[in-house]
């Protein structure tokens, strides 16, 4: 394991790069595949910020909260789901991201409005998306004012139909994670090279197997981790091509900002692939053929998707999932592609999450050269 | 270390896959400088056997050295000192020919590569075509690539496995003759085939069958191990003759050869009764020889096919 050869690890890194320029079509996929995907998703990160899910918790039921619940669907901007009463479960909803606003209409809030005793109005917003809020919270007030116009008239006297006659509060949530719809970017990057990443190592292996090239290689005193070495290095430059389409597609095509140092994204990306590499090498152990190893890269997909706070928030997911994800890399690496991207955070904010990727990629390789075949066994 | 005479020196292998025994106490000793050859009809394990000597695969039982290096614990010293060429082409198709032989210089650490991989190419007289790519070439040219492949690290021991199968008379030819050169230089070469006429180059064979070694020693040793007495028939209408001998047990086996017919048997006396009826016939005429060594081996072929079918 010491005594590695520079000789060796050289000719391994020249035969995949040789082998990997003369194999288009597969390279031609690595490219398109996070053009494509980010094609798909481009809508949600483009979204409008309409219909906005809602729930209004009325503790009244009179014909100024059906109108303030109609103003509201007509704006377009929310979305009111009308099924939802109690406050536990509407807070719920607010932390698992399923709706963007809570309205709690107080108790008497018509005596209040007419007896001038300026009724407290509380909106409680998801706002870790700021960009995404502004536009329906400017609009609220305006629509609550018609809306109680509308009823007030002729009942009362213009006198307290004034804009002040009831108090709006916003209260705007921050969910820890920082979640928000440019998400869909650093969760891209982080599947795309998930999936890719682990497939070309694994496959790198079991072609060797399939076309029995790999009886010669083990015939020749090449060392587990040379091979290691050679075969994962040339997937490290595919990966940063892979991450700078995304990212600049991203940029330039979608406007999401991009808020801290590249190079420290460089940095993290770097030990991500190299986890994601040694992974694929480590599965490919257990694959005799090119089609199984495909099926276990896919196979991956679905938790670095659903596990990893890419889909769900982290947080908001049950203890088991939680345990499940943070045995992810995709986990931390969507953490630091957030942060460095869309919050500019600096390499001491990164930190928590770059070690347990380190920790991971060790413990990771020393698997692969402890079930590395050096035999035809 | 390597005081051993003996470039192969394995006792009592056994291999099993899956429960399934393909190798059985086989014992093989090959001094160094040698040519040996090694025997068998498909599947009785040659290339499993090869496997074990070279350590790609671990025996379930059994010991030995290679090259004076033991095989369960220092594959990595055999490796760096043997050229193992497949059964089946196993270089980088999607490689040239001088990237496949480069890269081989560079997994055995080879100084001065470069000069090493020129001469290697210019010998192969493929200067012309260094930048063609592996798999595009011919079964024979392949073969070649392999070979120089194989013995580019100057190694001290060659396993050869079937290396001239499908190959033209012309390049088996050729290939032995290189075969020859290298052990006068004091290679040790283990090579698997299916042909006679290499077997006959060999300094000497081993048959195996059904995963055991059934005889090994020179030809002339091999045929008498046999015991075989043949008779030799030719004439008209021998496909007569030979559809009825073929159902007589006395008979060890009954071969056609051209246009005669070698008809063998364990003893003398067995093979006279046998063919006592048709001696005298004037269609047929009748000599006595000593077996061929192809006797020998379609005999022992016979044999193994028997036992294994009463062993079923
Ligand atoms: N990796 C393996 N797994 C299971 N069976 C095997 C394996 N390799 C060889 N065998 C079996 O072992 C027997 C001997 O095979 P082999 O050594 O390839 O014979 P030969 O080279 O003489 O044709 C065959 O029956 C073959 O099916
Ligand atoms: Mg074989």
């Amino acid at each position: 394991m010491i005594n590695l050869s520079h000789q060796r690890i050289f000719a391994i890194l020249k035969k995949e790069f040789l082998q990997l320029l003369r194999d288009i079509t597969t390279l031609r996929i690595m490219i398109m595949i996070p053009i494509l995907q980010l094609l798909l998703f481009g809508f949600a990160i483009n979204s409008d910020p309409k219909n906005m899910p809602t729930v209004v918790l009325s503790k009244e039921n009179s014909n100024i909260t059906r109108s303030i619940v109609s103003s509201m669907i007509t704006s377009k901007y929310f979305e009111i789901s009308q099924d939802i009463n109690s406050v536990k479960e509407a807070n719920f909803l607010l932390k698992q991201r399923e709706i963007i606003f809570i309205v709690n209409i107080p108790k008497n809030f018509t005596r209040d409005l007419l007896r001038g005793d300026k009724p407290k109005l509380l909106i409680e917003a998801d706002a870790t998306d700021p960009i995404a809020i502004a536009g329906p919270l400017a609009a609220i007030k305006t629509i609550l004012n018609r809306a109680i116009e509308k009823e007030l008239q002729g009942v009362t006297d213009l006198k307290s139909n004034n804009p002040n006659n009831f108090e709006l509060r916003i209260h705007r949530k921050y969910n820890p994670e920082g979640f928000s719809r440019y998400n869909i970017v650093p969760g891209l990057i982080a599947i795309v090279l998930t999936v890719t990443g682990v497939m070309m190592t694994a496959l790198s292996l079991t072609r060797e197997k399939e076309r029995s090239t790999m009886e010669n290689l083990l015939a020749m005193p090449v060392k587990p981790l040379e091979v290691m070495i050679g075969k994962v290095l040339p997937y490290i430059i595919i990966g940063y091509i892979q991450a700078s389409i995304i990212i600049a597609t991203a940029h330039f095509l979608f406007t999401v900002p991009i808020m801290g140092n590249l190079l420290l994204l460089g940095f993290g990306l770097l030990i991500f692939l190299l986890c994601n590499l040694a992974l694929g090498f480590t599965l490919s152990a257990g694959a005799q053929s090119q089609m199984q190893a495909m099926q276990m890269s896919f196979f991956l997909m679905l938790p670095s998707i659903l596990l990893s706070g890419f889909m769900f928030p982290f947080l908001g997911m049950p203890k088991w999932a939680q345990v499940l994800g943070s045995l992810l890399p995709s986990t931390y690496f969507i953490r630091i592609v957030r942060g460095i991207m869309l919050k500019g955070a600096n390499f001491y904010e990164i930190l928590p999450n770059i070690y347990p990727l380190f920790i991971f990629l060790i413990v990771i390789t020393f698997i692969a050269m402890k079930i590395y075949k050096k035999t035809l066994d | 270390m390597n005081s051993n005479p003996l470039a192969i020196d394995v006792k009592n292998l056994s291999k099993s896959f899956a429960g399934k025994q393909v190798i059985k106490d086989v014992s093989i000793q090959v001094p160094r400088g040698k040519i040996f050859g090694f025997l068998g009809p498909n599947g009785s394990g040659k290339t499993t056997t090869i496997r074990l000597i070279c350590g790609l695969l671990t025996a379930n039982s059994g010991s030995g050295t290679c090259l004076g290096y033991d095989i369960f614990n220092n594959s990595e010293n055999i490796r760096a000192k043997t050229g193992y060429m497949t059964q089946k082409f196993s270089f980088w198709e999607d490689l040239t020919i001088k990237e496949n032989i480069e890269f081989v210089a560079d997994m055995y650490s080879i100084k001065n590569s470069q000069e090493r991989v020129e001469e290697a190419i210019h010998n192969l007289g493929l200067k012309d075509r260094e930048n063609q790519l592996a798999g595009k070439l011919s079964g024979g040219w392949k073969q070649r690539l392999a070979l120089a492949a194989c013995i580019l690290h100057k190694p001290d021991l060659l396993l050869l496995d079937e290396p001239t199968a499908g190959v033209d008379p012309k390049a088996r030819r050729d290939f032995w003759d290189e075969i020859h050169k290298l052990a006068a230089q004091g290679l040790t070469v283990l090579v698997s085939t299916h042909y006679m006429d290499e077997a006959e180059r060999c300094n000497e064979i081993i048959y195996i069958a059904n995963g055991q070694i059934v005889t090994k020693g020179t030809i002339s040793e091999v045929i008498a191990a046999s015991g075989l007495y043949t008779a030799v028939v030719k004439g008209s209408n021998l496909n007569y003759l030979r559809n009825t001998l073929e159902k007589d047990s006395r008979l060890a086996s009954v071969a056609p050869f051209g246009d005669s017919l070698h008809v063998c048997a364990q003893n003398k006396e067995a093979l006279e009764s046998a063919i006592g009826p048709y001696v005298n016939n004037s269609e047929y005429s009748w000599t006595y020889e000593t077996a061929s060594m192809e006797d020998a081996f379609i005999h022992f072929m016979s044999q193994a096919e028997k036992k294994r079918k009463v062993s079923k």
